[in-house]
Parts: structure tokens; sequence; C-alpha cells
């Protein structure tokens, strides 16, 4: 029998790293970033206090950040549901008792593996050219040619499609929920003389909806924080005329070209504050449409 | 009989060709680093290279400066290598004490640790940048390796859960034959975790292998760069349009990545279904 004291003992020694890695690389930081936000800082002279105005700028005075924010919101609100409705589409394609499912998984699994290098944004800059393969479909099949570097609102959809494109880890979390639902309940329903959109919505909706929440959730905040396709596929620039700007280019650029580290602490802090309320309406609206087994439905 | 056959047909006919197209640019990508570069674009709607060259992956992996392509794989791989004995030994360490220890403030830094995983990097990354700047870390690779030793949220919450699922009764058992908690850790826990450590380690590599953001706040000289940030390099020298090269260079860097989802896709799959991982 070990006594209590030894127990806490043991149980701190082993979480030991993570607390000190917490504080250490975590929570220091974070307060030191709530510090840096009020002050105007350039890295190699003392911080100097200005209160709020790097958030006054920001809202007032700094455009390029207002277009920031619009286009992130732009990308998140309509990347992620596209993403989520693309994967959760292919997941139900790919629920069927087929041999060959285990083989078009993987292949529609391999984007989302190798989506976040540099080499997939290479490869995405390179087929949006003018004279690029997505140019040359549309041509072939009569539809005039999109200038996707010339035109700010063509940029950011070659970045939503992007995003779309690696739905892949979304569909195989999908694909597991729906092969958790019991085929009773379909069997049940069919006797009834239910649809296939009354299946959908009343069988499938909502035995998935606590794996749909959690993805939208995490999917959500990854989307929120996209850096490396805008970073690649505009070479930095967030070009053209701020179109790819997104909102983790514009801090990198703000903190690491333009030396602004209490300005990009200050936009890192209301990045924090958008996630949390967004979070947090995911989860109240959860509420309303999100089903727990366990209560025995709403 | 068949009208079913038909329809067979026509689900594998849908579904086999979506996969063709959404996979068609990487195909693209590779053909076409086979390409003259100066061919590249010209016979873009072609994917058969004539003529088939290989002098792309020549000129590409000669690298840039006085530094061949693979003085950035060795980086990387050295890179990979600290960071995924970090978190091997730190994260099963912790996930064992969240799983198995009762102790006072357990369910505190367990809900701690789930809020960390939501923390947007970037945060943190200015105060740490500065950290590191102070300590006199930049241009060297422990910025980006020394945190990986002090757990990682994702690779923590997968392992408990996986820990969750070994029966207790192996550790009572143990610990009657006389095992210690550490003994229980190490004898018991470990050996059966090996699975969950596949996973951590396969996200480990594709995650560090394919980090950019890290690298390039932290590393400046040509000599310590990783594959990352010399396609980086790649796309900024564009302008002479070399595409070739950089084509080539793109396909090296993916290699590693889909010969690893090869051999090791049951580990991959079920580390996503099972946790939500990202991929």
């Amino acid at each position: 029998m070990q006594s209590q004291i030894k127990q806490n003992l043991w149980g701190y020694l082993f979480i030991g790293p993570f607390i000190i890695g917490f504080l250490a690389f975590t929570v220091i930081p974070i307060i030191a970033s709530l510090y840096f936000s009020f002050t105007s800082y350039d890295l190699f002279s003392t911080p100097r206090w200005i209160g709020l105005d790097n958030f006054k700028e920001m809202f007032t005075s700094d455009a390029r950040y207002l277009n920031s924010l619009k286009i992130t919101f732009i990308y998140v609100f309509v990347g992620v549901p596209l993403r989520l409705g693309f994967a959760l589409l292919v997941a139900m394609l790919l629920n069927t008792a087929s041999r060959a499912v285990g083989l078009y998984r993987t292949l529609y699994y391999l984007p989302s593996l190798i989506g976040g290098s540099v080499a997939v944004a290479i490869m995405w800059r390179n087929i949006f050219g003018d004279e690029g393969i997505v140019n040359i479909a549309l041509m072939s099949m009569g539809i005039d040619p999109v200038r996707w570097f010339g035109d700010p609102s063509a940029a950011l959809w070659m970045l939503i499609f992007l995003s779309i494109w690696q739905f892949g880890s979304s569909m195989l979390i999908f694909l597991a929920g729906l092969k958790s639902i019991p085929q009773s309940y379909y069997e049940a329903a069919s006797v009834d003389g239910a649809s296939f959109l009354q299946k959908f919505s009343n069988i499938t909706i909502p035995m998935l909806s606590p794996v749909i929440l959690f993805n939208a959730i995490m999917q959500t905040i990854a989307a929120f924080m996209t850096f490396v396709p805008a970073y690649i596929i505009s070479k930095g620039t967030g070009g053209p005329l701020d179109g790819t700007l997104l909102y983790s280019l514009y801090l990198f650029k703000q903190g690491f070209e333009f030396f602004h580290m209490g300005y990009a602490s200050a936009m890192a802090w209301v990045m924090l504050i958008i996630i949390a309320i967004l979070t947090s309406i995911i989860f109240l609206s959860s509420k309303f449409w999100v089903h727990y087994e366990s209560e025995g439905g709403r | 009989m068949k009208a079913k056959n038909i329809k067979k047909l026509l689900y594998h006919v849908l579904v086999g060709g979506f996969a063709i197209l959404i996979l068609y640019p990487v195909i693209w990508l590779v053909m076409s680093s086979f390409k003259r570069s100066n061919q590249i674009f010209v016979t873009a709607e072609s994917l058969l290279p004539s003529p088939f060259i290989l002098g792309n992956y020549a000129q590409g992996w000669e690298g840039f400066g006085d530094y061949g392509f693979s003085t950035f794989i060795g980086n990387t791989l050295v890179f990979v290598l600290f960071v995924l004995v970090g978190h091997l030994i730190s994260c099963s360490l912790i996930a064992f004490g969240f799983a198995r220890l009762k102790f006072v403030g357990r369910s505190f830094w367990f809900a701690i640790m789930i809020m960390t995983l939501m923390l947007p990097y970037e945060v943190i990354m200015i105060p740490q940048y500065i950290i590191f700047a102070k300590l006199g870390w930049l241009d060297s690779l422990k910025p980006l390796v020394v945190p990986a030793y002090f757990g990682h949220p994702f690779f923590i919450f997968l392992l408990v859960q996986f820990i969750r699922t070994i029966p207790r009764e192996l550790d009572e058992a143990a610990t009657i034959d006389g095992c210690n908690t550490f003994g229980i850790y190490r004898r018991i826990i470990l050996p059966l975790l090996v699975p969950a450590l596949a996973t951590t380690s396969i996200f480990t590599f594709y995650w560090t292998w394919d980090n950019l953001l890290g690298p390039v706040l932290y590393l400046n000289s040509p000599s310590k760069y990783t594959v990352s940030m010399a396609l980086n390099m790649f796309l900024s020298n564009e302008s002479v349009s070399n595409w070739g090269a950089m084509f080539a260079m793109s396909v090296v860097s993916l290699i590693p990545v889909f010969i690893i989802f090869f051999i090791f896709q049951r580990y991959v799959v079920d580390g996503i279904s099972t946790s939500g991982l990202k991929g």
C-alpha cells in the first residue's frame, strides 16, 4: 500500500515534464505576449508602453489588417463547411461493403497526407498558373481561363480549393463514425418506407453529429491558423493585392518582416479571442443539433 | 442481377474516376519533373514527357550555393530524429501519469493539456522567439527541438486513450510481483504501447518533415536549411524559370512521406479514425 504522499509524488514525477514545458513554453510566452500587445517593440530597443494604441490602429487605421481579417473569415467560413461537406459526401460513398473501398480510402486520403507541405503549395501555384492545367481544363470545357494570380478574389479561391482538396482526414473520421451506426436503424427505417433523404437527415446526421461537432471545431481553428499555403503560393507577399494575406501571414509579416513585435502580439491576442468566441458559438449551438446517444435523444 | 452489375460498375467508374481527378495534380507534378523546364508549361496538357529526362533531378540535387540537396535532407533527418526521441520519451511518461496514477490535481492538469491543444501557435510564437533570441539559441535547432522533450498535447491525448484500454489487472499483478510505479511503466505499459507509439512516430515524422514556419523563424544559415526551406528557396529563385529542378526536388521531398504511409498505413488510418488527429 502506497501512502497518499508517495502517490502524489509519482504522479507529478511523471507529468512533471508537461508542467515544466507548459510553464516555460506556454504560460510565460502568453503573459509576455499580453504585455507586448500593449507596447511598441522592435526586438532591439526596450518595449514602450502605448496602452491600447495597437488595438485601436488595427480596427481604425490599418486597412490591410481589416482586409486580412475579412479574407481569413471568408477562407474559414467558405472553406471549412465545403471541406466537411465534401468529406461527408465521399465518406458516405465509401461506406459500402465493396472490397475496393480500402484502396479508394487510401487514394482520397493522400492529398490530406501531403497537403501541408511546401511541395504541394508549389504544385498548387503551378497548376493554377496562367498556362497551368486548371486553365487548360477550363478552356477545354469552353470556360474562359481565370487569371488566378491577377485577381485577389480568384487567388483566395485558389487557397480555398487547396483546403477542400485536403478533405481526406475528415473523411476518415466520418467513415469511422458511419461504420459505428447500427445497420438495423436503416433497415427499420426502410421497412417504414423512409426515403434516402429522410434516412440521411433523421439517422445519419444525428448519429454523426458529435463527430461533425469535433471536426467543425478542430478544422475551424486549424483553418484560422493557415500559413504555409498562403506564404508559398504568394511567395511570402500575400498578393495579388493582399488577396491571399491570411491572418497568420500578416501577423508573421508584421512580426518578422517589419519587426512590429508589439503590434503582432496584439494581433495574436485578437486572434485568440476570435477563436475562443467561434469555438464557444459552435459549442453552444451544439445543444440544438448534436445528438448524444446516452441522453436518449433530444 | 444484370442491373446490379451495371450499378456496381457505375459506382467504381464514378468513385475511381473521381480519385484520379483528385490525384491528377500530383501525377502531373511527378511527370513534369521528367520534362525539360522549357517544355513543362508548353506541353502542360500532356502527361508523357518527351523527351524523358532525369537532368532536373541531377540539377536539383546540386542544391544552391555550396550546399547540395543531400545536406538539406540530412539536416531535416537530424531535426526529425531529435523531435521523435523527445516525443516518444516525454509523451509516454506523461500519458502514463495521466492514465494510471491517482494524484491531487490530475483532472485539472488534464484539462489544461486539452486546452493547450486548441491554443494557436501564433499567440506564443513571438514571445517564444524573443525568449530563444535572448538565450542565444537563434540559428540552431534548439528552439525547434527542446520543446519536444516536454510533451505534445496531441500525442499525450492519443497515448492516454490507448493506455486506458490496457487492463488494470496487469498493473496489479506486477505490483504483487514487486514492481514499483516506474517498473509498471517500463515493463508493462511501454511494451503494450508500441502500436500507439508507432502512430506517434509517424505523425511526428510528417509534421516535423513538413514544418516550414519553425525553421523559417529560427534557422538562417543555408548550411542548416531543412528540405521545406530549400524548396522555398527554389521558389524565390523561380525568376530563372528553372521549374524542372524545383519540381524534381518537390517530388523528392514527398517520397519519404509516401513510403512511410504505404508501409505503416494501418497506424495512420487508425490514428486518425480513433483520435481525430489531423493528417
